[in-house]
């Protein structure tokens, strides 16, 4: 990817950070942690990758991408919203009565979510479906899934690992927002996942392990994810801060969910 | 008489067929197709037929992922893994998510025999009927069966289908008009309604017999659907009749006892007793004796007939 592109996406990744942080702050409070360290996979996704059109949110040929850990849905309103999903005035309703922006993804309420997830272990299964159907179908769509690595701990996320190792579904991209924590503490503390990369290599991944901050890095691993698989799904290890990009929250570390006032999130975007 | 035909077998050959001509049609299963007789559809659709491996959580998840591209999958399972173990996958990736998966059930309560008390739910209906929107149906026989599919398959949603796996009492033939949620009336009578479901739906009609030995006019409605439930039927049988049990082998808390009451309580109130399990685990054991044990024979339904025309 030449430079000019790279900046342009680290500068849409700032701007849609700065959007999230707009969205919870109209709520007062967010999964803020969860939220900041998937954004740069996510602007690589949407602004560099997938096949989608935002006026057309069915193509049936589309890419979709599955946000396992369903409460960073701020995340893709903001990327969502941006794209021209649905109307930017949708962005203060993050909650509220009567809302199509609920804290986690609802395939049902917002134009643009591939799948419902908010009970963690569901999504990466559900992706995996699609990807079976996909083949079935002989639909050249790619599945992306996020999951955390807290949410590893889910027995599901090895069951459907397995199922897509077994099946060689190379047409499904699977990433970890390895941010390290979950809600109370430290992952390595609460229930270790080990070495990630060799447990997803073992179970017939093609692995790559990366700093999911780096978006050369992210779009690099993401073409070779579909041109280098050898006929295997893919796992990508997003080594991520939680909290990334958001001050506050990094300099808290533990900052699964956060308060976010007007005045926190005018001094972490310099916005009026 | 017993039906010629299992209900696994009704239902293997008839999705296997629809299948032909509808390509949304796929079927997975957990490590059972052995005991759900589904080889004929893997062999006549080998791509469309996915065995997920002992992982019913995933499974069921798979299918909700399927169905996000159209595809209208059936998940089978025995009934407390098809429900209990995959409860939550169940309620938030299909019914919450508005997936149309078709989960099938076998072998409920005591008819689970051998397999005993961790393969003999006595709350699959319950759990399920407690997930909004979930249709929850319970064949009675090969002929309801066979009308039953092409119905499940047409209804834009999830559908839980609490299925017998073997012969069935035969109770209907192919002249059975079936709908989905209507209510069958078997036999009409004027002193009581005997609401039943699955295998209890013989046991009724064989409790109607006795009970009209007896001077009894017993009414007996077959309630093959717990979800959405037949609420004019249970209101009109009600009133005439003035006394209502309900039969099911299921526990009666939460169960189509539970269903019924709900429906009379606010409608038209009128005693019930309930023949069912009454707040017990499964076991090991033979359907006739299990039968004794929980109070689910021809017998029980008389009595609790006769008692509670007493309390009219």
């Amino acid at each position: 990817m030449e430079q000019k592109q790279l900046d342009s996406l680290t500068a849409k990744a700032r701007q849609l950070r700065n959007d999230a942080m707009e969205i919870m702050m109209h709520f007062g409070s967010g999964h803020v942690g969860g939220v900041m360290s998937v954004m740069d996979a996510l602007t690589v996704i949407y602004y560099a990758k997938a096949n989608i059109d935002p006026k057309n949110p069915a193509k049936v040929d589309r890419d979709r991408v599955v946000m396992s850990k369903g409460h960073a849905g701020p995340a893709l309103y903001a990327v969502l919203a941006d794209l021209g999903y649905f109307p930017q005035e949708w962005k203060a309703t993050l909650n509220q009565n009567g809302t199509n922006l609920p804290s986690h993804c609802d395939m049902n309420k917002t134009p643009g979510i591939d799948m419902t997830a908010g009970s963690l272990g569901q999504g990466i299964s559900a992706a995996v479906g699609m990807a079976l159907a996909a083949k079935l179908d002989k639909n050249p769509a790619t599945i992306y899934c996020i999951i955390g690595d807290g949410e590893a701990q889910e027995g599901q996320i090895w069951e459907a690992t397995m199922f897509a190792g077994s099946h060689k579904l190379d047409n499904f991209i699977l990433m970890l927002d390895n941010n390290k924590m979950q809600l109370d503490g430290w992952t390595k503390d609460i229930n270790d996942l080990g070495p990630v990369a060799d447990k997803w290599a073992s179970f017939g991944f093609y692995v790559q392990d990366i700093d999911g901050h780096d978006m050369a890095a992210i779009s690099d691993a993401i073409d070779n994810a579909k041109s280098k698989n050898g006929g295997k799904p893919s796992m990508i290890i997003l080594n991520t801060v939680k909290g990334k990009g958001a001050k506050y929250a990094e300099e808290k570390v533990f900052c699964h969910n956060l308060p976010i006032t007007e005045e926190i999130y005018k001094n972490e975007t310099g916005r009026e | 008489m017993t039906d010629e035909k299992e209900m696994r077998q009704v239902m293997a050959q008839t999705l296997t067929k629809i299948a032909e001509k509808d390509d949304r049609i796929v079927l997975l299963d957990a490590d059972l197709m052995s005991c759900h007789a589904t080889k004929c559809f893997k062999e006549a659709h080998p791509d469309r037929f996915i065995n997920v491996g002992i992982a019913e959580a995933n499974m069921v998840g798979i299918a909700a992922g399927m169905s996000a591209f159209g595809k209208i999958p059936f998940v089978f399972s025995f009934a407390p893994f098809a429900t209990r173990r995959c409860y939550d996958q169940i309620f938030i990736s299909v019914a919450y998510a508005k997936r149309n998966v078709k989960i099938v059930g076998s072998d409920p309560g005591v008819v689970a025999e051998a397999n005993g008390g961790t393969h003999m739910p006595f709350e699959d209906m319950a759990i399920m009927r407690a997930i909004p929107h979930m249709v929850c149906f319970e064949p009675t026989d090969a002929a309801m069966m066979e009308k039953a599919i092409p119905q499940i398959i047409e209804y834009p949603g999830a559908v839980y289908t609490r299925m017998f796996r073997k012969k069935a009492e035969q109770i209907f033939d192919d002249s059975l008009d079936f709908k989905l949620g209507k209510a069958i009336e078997i036999k009409d009578g004027k002193d009581v309604t005997l609401i039943a479901s699955g295998i209890m739906v013989d046991r009724a009609v064989k409790a109607a017999d006795i009970l009209k030995e007896q001077g009894v006019d017993a009414k007996v409605i077959n309630m093959h659907t717990w979800k959405p439930l037949d609420v004019e039927a249970i209101k009109a049988a009600a009133k005439k009749t003035g006394a209502i049990v309900t039969c099911e082998n299921h526990n009666v808390r939460c169960g189509l006892g539970s269903a019924v009451a709900e429906v009379v309580v606010e409608e038209c109130p009128v005693p019930i007793k309930m023949v069912g399990v009454q707040d017990e685990f499964g076991q090991v054991g033979k359907n006739a004796y299990l039968s004794e044990v929980y109070h689910l024979t021809t017998q029980d339904i008389v009595d609790a007939a006769l008692a509670v025309i007493k309390k009219k």
